[in-house]
């Protein structure tokens, strides 16, 4: 079968550019990749279905699964006490799937800001954020986010200033934290929707703030 | 004790480049099979990070973040015994003989 090879214009549709090995000449990692998958659904241990699933699951989960629940926070003070007391659970309610992971959510408040990274590799609410971005695994967020978060959050247009304290949380692989930004003001009467909709990725990572279209 | 290569809080380092890219198919496909595999008890997250901590730091520079995760993923299939490295060399010649892009070295156009 001809491989088709679209005139993407090197941009996708969400704005970020492809990756430039997708459409090149096959890498020994793709191969690898092939020659894995083939030998898991030969020997009958993953089917080509499950894996099609779990990558239907993967590309379901998106920030807009995390805004949901900001926005919910935002708008019902129980649910916010529910989601700081145990965020797994408040979140399930929600219906988003957590599987086994613990989640810590950290709220923002007028006087403290936090942040997240994993330093030892690349640990991410994944289930609420989808896939963490490139920048989230390298060294030099993982290695300076702990260290410089002033500085670290400045190189992302964030300036907070002195007297807010910053609190960085580190993530392991059972778990996990998330970020609940604090409202901004101007958004009394928004709907969730509305609100949910301000609620970026980087919000809740704690490298960016709400901020009001226009 | 020094400290692991891995274990880089506090490291020094240059500035955050805000680079993202969107996820290949082969890419998503690794994540799956990670997921899958250690969702049937091969092997654990702790297994994965293991290799890919002795890969170090040279691989963590030179090779991206899903080819590293196939690697890890691999090594851990083999040591579990799922199949042997004969059978790997020769699947892996067979896809490479098939085409010389993603696309036509998967069965199915890419898409099976």
């Amino acid at each position: 079968m001809p491989h088709d090879h679209p005139d993407h214009g090197g941009i996708s549709p969400s704005g970020h550019p492809y990756r430039p090995d997708q459409d090149g000449p096959l890498t020994e990692a793709q191969a690898l990749e092939i020659a894995v998958r083939e030998l898991l659904i030969e020997k009958g241990i993953v089917t080509a279905g499950e894996i099609a699933a779990a990558i239907a699951r993967m590309d379901a989960r998106s920030p807009a699964v995390g805004a949901r629940i900001v926005a919910r926070a935002w708008t019902d003070p129980a649910f916010k006490a529910r989601l700081l007391a145990d965020g797994s659970a408040a979140a399930r309610e929600m219906g988003a799937d957590i599987d086994a992971l613990k989640l810590v959510v950290v709220e923002n408040t007028p006087d403290t800001h936090n942040a997240i990274v994993c330093t030892l590799c690349s640990c991410y609410p994944r289930t609420l954020l989808g896939l963490p971005p490139d920048w989230y695994k390298s060294r030099e967020y993982r290695s300076r986010m702990v260290r410089e978060p002033r500085r670290v959050l400045a190189e992302f247009g964030l300036h907070l200033p002195p007297n807010v304290r910053v609190r960085v949380h580190d993530s392991t692989a059972d778990m996990r934290y998330i970020v609940l930004p604090a409202r901004p003001a101007g958004t009394e009467g928004w709907s969730e929707e509305q609100l949910a909709a301000i609620v970026t990725r980087d919000c809740m990572i704690g490298v960016a703030v709400p901020r009001l279209p226009g | 004790m020094d400290k692991s290569w891995h274990d880089m809080g506090g490291d020094p380092a240059g500035p955050v480049i805000p680079a993202e890219h969107d996820f290949a198919l082969w890419e998503k496909r690794v994540d799956a099979l990670f997921m899958l595999t250690t969702a049937k008890g091969l092997f654990t997250v702790d297994a994965l990070r293991r290799v890919l901590e002795d890969m170090g730091p040279e691989a963590f520079e030179t090779m991206t973040y899903y080819e590293r995760w196939i690697t890890a993923v691999n090594r851990n299939l083999i040591e579990a015994g799922v199949y042997s490295t004969a059978e790997l060399a020769a699947k892996i010649a067979e896809v490479k003989a098939r085409g010389a892009d993603y696309g036509t070295a998967s069965l199915g156009g890419g898409d099976g």
